[in-house]
């Protein structure tokens, strides 16, 4: 019994940080095996390859590229799914219209970066208007319908074909891509070393700064929202609100407010998300399933209503997609879907989802 | 979201033999269902080819395969978005071991190697999606299913060697068995009327029997079927099995009607009008499904000139089929079976009984 009190404590914050150091010391093997991935993934990236290791991996500079590309989509999937994992988390609200809402900010974006020329400015832009819609789907809608899950699915699932197809009617079907402002255009070398000259001097990896630049902002997000949810007053009521939200009504808090703000605030990160993903990639017809399958994907390897579950699952998931193109060019999507099942078959939850 | 119903018939299934005594009242019981299946059978001899192919062949097709989904849906309480995905994985497992215009990939099987076959290995995926959703509840089955059909998608489109990709197989034909050619207009009809018939009353029978009310308690009550002794996650994969095998035949019916199949068969989207279909139907009655699937057919094939004619935009056919969903959605959660059950309670003054 002593290891459920012990999980209980550090799942109510009694004792603060130390559950991985509780975890490694619970499952040795499975820590030593990951410290030696990461040991050997990192000597796969700094240290120049021995000759034959070409052969079986391919040249290096291809690994590096499709372990950075796979790193920063997985930043981009992590922008998209936290906003999903959080309204579920909340709500119990499985919103399927999140890829629309990812690709309405990504328009919206296209639209203020053409009127005004501000790439910054447009991200402000996206994430009000897709908060707007964000909480007007909440107030006229799922407040009215609170506690039916599978009804208020069925209602953004319509929401997402109307929105899909209007967009359609207003920007057409073309690939739309957002222009990376000057300041971030170009790539810039990174410390990597990709291979040797015949000389023997080392030639290094050069990597475009805009991916980069965003990656490292998803990773100030990701921890700016974790703080924000374990140490203030509206994290803690939206931490109470996913254990039990009937309770944190009966306090006396204003949980239709929390409702919207969370909803709001989920939406208008799918809506940056998508100016991100007009930038990397491109808009079009067809790039909301496929990112309200990304999101979709993140969340169940992930856990749902878990923010590092969505870090991770979207780190993973980024990595599988990119490495996947590069080695199994027929197959990649098989491994994201296979992560998938297997999570699910050893844990229904996700990996770091609670039941 | 009340998803069904009890079937509200008496214990007599369609599949029960009726003893000459009891003749009468089972006709009279079931008379609707067989009017409208005699109506099916003479359907051909007063409709022209167009809508005997393209309205009620595609309505009985994708009734089918809604049917699957309305079985789990509505006797399981399990929505599986993965039902077109098995129905795709069998028009595409029959052009692969069949014949097709791509020697490269087709094997030329003959179709009754080839068919089975293309079954057996669409209903082993579908109990394997069973079996993973299966372990979790209520809307987590939405996401996971969702995900796995979206995951075929994205691979049929990607992967040339098994799938061919983006333009998947054309010229897929129909058997040629007991001197016919069931690609025929009408011989195809029949052969679509008669498995749909069949998994009509098959679906009917099944949820009278104790696996189906089995199923209907798990839905009510995992924890109370749980307690009293039954197996609720095999219940409930056995179900996707049964389910599959369904969409399976669908699946296979529908690449004969088309004669291709490609990604686009089974794209988000069409797997997203399968479970309009379904709800816009009903999910508390067998014959939801057909209704849901005659009246999508009917829209997509006419309303672009509806549109026009009114002076709108004919394009924007989606949005007029995510209205009515919503619609339907917002206003009578068990679909058009509801609504004409609530009408007939009305008329009639009674608790809502109706003879279909």
């Amino acid at each position: 019994m002593s290891t459920v009190f012990a999980d209980d404590k550090a799942a109510y914050g009694g004792v603060r940080g130390d559950a991985p150091t509780r975890w490694i010391a619970r499952h040795p093997l499975a820590a030593l095996a990951i410290a030696v991935a990461v040991v050997f993934v990192l000597w796969l990236v700094l240290a120049p390859w021995p000759t034959g290791f070409e052969a079986v991996f391919g040249r290096k500079r291809l690994f590096i590229s499709a372990l950075f590309n796979g790193i920063t989509l997985g930043g981009l999937y992590f922008l998209v799914a936290t906003g999903f994992t959080l309204i579920f988390g909340l709500m119990r609200n499985v919103n399927l219209a999140h890829g629309s809402l990812y690709l309405f900010g990504g328009y919206m974006g296209y639209e203020a970066t053409q009127w005004t020329g501000s790439w910054l400015l447009s991200y402000v832009v996206a994430f009000v208007c897709c908060a707007v819609v964000g909480i007007a789907m909440q107030f006229f809608i799922f407040r009215k319908m609170e506690g039916q899950d599978l009804r208020q699915t069925l209602v953004t699932l319509g929401l997402s074909i109307i929105f899909s197809d209007l967009m359609v009617w207003v920007w057409g079907g073309n690939a739309i891509q957002i222009d990376t402002p000057d300041w971030l255009s170009g790539p810039i070398p990174t410390p990597i070393v990709v291979a040797l000259k015949s000389s023997g001097a080392p030639m290094f990896l050069y990597y475009p700064r805009v991916r980069l630049v965003i990656f490292a902002a998803a990773v100030v997000l990701g921890v700016g929202m974790w703080l924000a949810l374990h140490r203030t007053r509206i994290g803690m009521m939206i931490r109470a609100g996913v254990d039990d939200r009937d309770m944190l009504s009966v306090l006396g808090f204003r949980v239709q407010l929390l409702f919207m703000a969370v909803f709001a605030f989920g939406a208008g990160l799918a809506g940056m998300a998508g100016i991100v993903g007009g930038t990397f990639q491109s808009l079009s017809l067809g790039e909301d399933s496929h990112f309200l399958l990304a999101s979709l994907v993140v969340v169940i390897v992930g856990g749902m209503g878990s923010i590092p579950g969505a870090a991770l699952g979207a780190l993973i998931i980024g990595l599988s997609e990119q490495i996947g193109t590069v080695y199994f060019q027929n197959y990649s999507t098989v491994l994201s879907f296979l992560i998938m099942v297997i999570v699910l078959a050893l844990r229904p939850q996700g990996l770091l989802g609670r039941r | 979201m009340a998803l069904a119903q009890t079937t509200q018939e008496g214990p007599l299934g369609i599949g029960a033999a009726p003893r000459s005594g009891e003749l009468a009242q089972w006709v009279s019981r079931h008379g609707p269902i067989l009017l409208l299946g005699l109506f099916m059978v003479l359907f051909p001899i007063i409709a022209n080819d167009f809508f005997v192919r393209q309205i009620a062949g595609w309505t009985m097709i994708l009734g089918m395969i809604a049917l699957s989904l309305m079985f789990l849906a509505g006797y399981g309480g399990m929505v599986s978005l993965a039902q077109m995905t098995v129905a795709g994985v069998a028009g595409y497992m029959i052009a692969v071991l069949g014949v097709s215009s791509l020697p490269k990939v087709s094997l030329f099987w003959p179709w009754w190697v080839a068919a089975p076959l293309a079954i057996v290995i669409a209903v082993a995926f579908g109990t394997l999606a069973g079996a993973l959703s299966a372990r979790t509840e209520g809307i987590y089955t939405i996401m996971i299913t969702l995900a796995l059909a979206a995951s075929f998608f994205y691979l049929t489109l990607q992967n040339w060697p098994i799938f061919n990709g983006f333009n998947g197989f054309t010229t897929i034909p129909a058997p040629y068995f007991l001197g016919v050619n069931w690609g025929g207009p009408v011989p195809l009809y029949y052969l679509i009327l008669f498995f749909a018939a069949l998994s009509y009353a098959v679906v009917s029978y099944v949820s009278r029997t104790p696996f189906g009310l089995a199923l209907q308690g798990a839905r009510d009550n995992p924890r109370r079927m749980e307690a009293i002794g039954y197996n609720v996650t095999a219940h409930r994969i056995a179900a996707y099995a049964f389910a599959a095998l369904i969409a399976a035949v669908g699946g296979i019916l529908l690449v004969w009607q088309n004669n291709q199949i490609s990604p686009f068969s089974v794209g988000v989207d069409v797997v997203i009008n399968l479970l309009i279909i379904a709800v816009v139907g009903g999910l508390g009655h067998p014959i939801g499904p057909f209704i849901g699937a005659l009246i999508y057919v009917i829209l997509r094939t006419f309303a672009l000139d509806a549109l026009v004619a009114v002076g709108l935009d004919g394009r924007r056919f989606q949005t007029l089929i995510g209205l009515g969903f919503l619609v339907i959605v917002l206003f009578s959660p068990d679909g058009v079976v509801g609504l004409w059950r609530r009408f007939s309670a009305r008329v009639r003054g009674n608790g809502g009984r109706n003879g279909l």
